[in-house]
């Protein structure tokens, strides 16, 4: 079967690229899987797990927001941040997730609500993809670049 | 004409001189390749960036209503973001780039407001009472994204609120190790390139075009003004690496010389006291 040519960037380095089976993508419409041969798409994303498998072989990446572009079997993502599963800083992530979940609970007046839950989703998505990667050692995705 | 031990003292004080220097030339070296690589990492990004928006921009058909960042406007007041170094010792790099934005000003017929990144930048601004807007000093050698926000931020709310009406970058954009040039550009509004003929692609948009769009364009001021800090650092530290070995250089050559002096003015006196020795003993005699 045809392969996927996945790469996902970020302004300050190249975090993934490789040949891939299916990308499946925390898109802003919902998630979306992208097999080979689909049509030209360019959509925004939401914070999430993007996941793709090769020879069934899973690896995980956070992404925070960004771009994902498809054309002519090539998936290209603008990430503002991406961390492969094994990057993740958990001490951070629940320090962060503390912190917001902190916030809402008391909602001082000049707390800004949604940046806060968007601060939470953020460090819930983290731990989520670090959690599952603890479990399963070995696998997550050690490759790429 | 010195006396050798003044001349001694000199040598030593040139020789630790040398030694700063050098150690500056390495240090300025591994930074350089750093911030070039730095550099390089962030090119895809860039690219894809703006061939996406040149994508974007000629999916509009006349008539409907453009993005804020797109909109050419007469021009009543610009803004220039001039980034600098924070530190000296870099050769003509802060004079040269001081210089072309100093012109640059001189030409324009509207009132200019600064942002100045880097400390030389805004002692240069302060000192020739420019109007600055805001000031952004001990970036350091390794910004992050995240740091740049906050800079691109000013200018964007500015601009959509009609405080300014363009925007220009001036900044060193690194060439070889060996040459870097003063540049400035246009950042808002944004340009985007045109495509290239035969890549007219139909994409599906989620949400939709001018969601994407709008989510896009200040991310591509955000990318623009980063690469140019990132240019800036590496132009920066090449200079700087310039400009230490030839330091490096100098004091060496002249230690060569204090060296001759040194051994010159040794031999004098060693044939004076022989002379001294001999006219005695002759006076014995």
């Amino acid at each position: 079967m045809a392969k996927l040519r996945f790469e996902i960037v970020t302004a300050e380095r190249a975090v993934y690229s490789d040949e891939v089976d299916i990308v499946i993508a925390p898109g802003i419409e919902g998630q979306l899987g992208i097999l080979p041969s689909h049509a030209p798409l360019l959509t925004m994303l939401q914070p999430g797990e993007l996941v793709v498998r090769k020879e069934g072989e899973e690896t995980a990446i956070f992404v925070s927001g960004g771009f994902l572009e498809v054309m002519q079997n090539r998936v290209t993502v603008l990430a503002d941040v991406a961390e492969r599963a094994e990057e993740i800083d958990i001490a951070r992530a629940e320090e962060a997730k503390r912190r917001a979940e902190e916030q809402l609970k008391e909602r001082p007046l000049e707390m800004d609500l949604a940046a806060a839950e968007a601060a939470l989703r953020r460090s819930l998505v983290r731990l989520k993809i670090a959690e599952r990667r603890k479990k399963r050692p070995g696998s997550g995705g050690a490759q790429g670049l | 004409m010195p006396t050798i031990r003044e001349i001694r003292r000199r040598v030593r004080s040139v020789q630790s001189t040398a030694k700063i220097t050098r150690a500056m030339e390495m240090v300025a070296a591994s930074k350089m390749r750093r911030a070039q690589e730095r550099t390089l990492a962030a090119r895809p990004y860039a690219e894809k960036m703006r061939q996406v928006l040149a994508d974007l921009a000629a999916q509009r058909r006349s008539g409907e209503e453009i993005h804020p960042l797109l909109v050419k406007r007469s021009v009543n007041r610009i803004a220039i973001i001039h980034i600098t170094p924070d530190r000296g010792l870099c050769g003509g790099l802060v004079a040269n780039v001081n210089r072309s934005v100093a012109s640059f000003i001189l030409e324009q017929r509207v009132p200019v407001t600064i942002v100045v990144i880097g400390r030389k930048g805004r002692d240069f601004m302060v000192r020739s009472g420019q109007e600055v807007r805001a000031e952004f000093t001990r970036l350091g050698d390794r910004p992050s994204i995240v740091d740049v926000l906050p800079i691109a931020r000013i200018v964007i709310d500015d601009y959509t609120d009609g405080l300014i009406d363009e925007v220009y970058l001036s900044y060193t954009q690194f060439v070889t190790t060996m040459s870097q040039r003063p540049v400035l550009w246009r950042l808002l509004p944004i340009e985007p390139a045109a495509i290239e003929p035969g890549r007219n692609v139909d994409y599906i948009y989620e949400p939709s075009p001018d969601e994407v769009l709008a989510e896009l364009l200040p991310r591509f001021v955000e990318m623009g003004l980063y690469h140019a800090i990132l240019e800036a650092i590496a132009s920066e530290q090449s200079a700087r690496m310039v400009a230490m070995r030839n330091a490096t250089d100098n004091a060496n050559e002249l230690i060569e010389d204090l060296t001759l002096t040194y051994n010159k003015a040794r031999q004098e006196m060693i044939t004076k006291e022989l002379l001294d020795i001999t006219g005695g003993a002759a006076a014995l005699v």
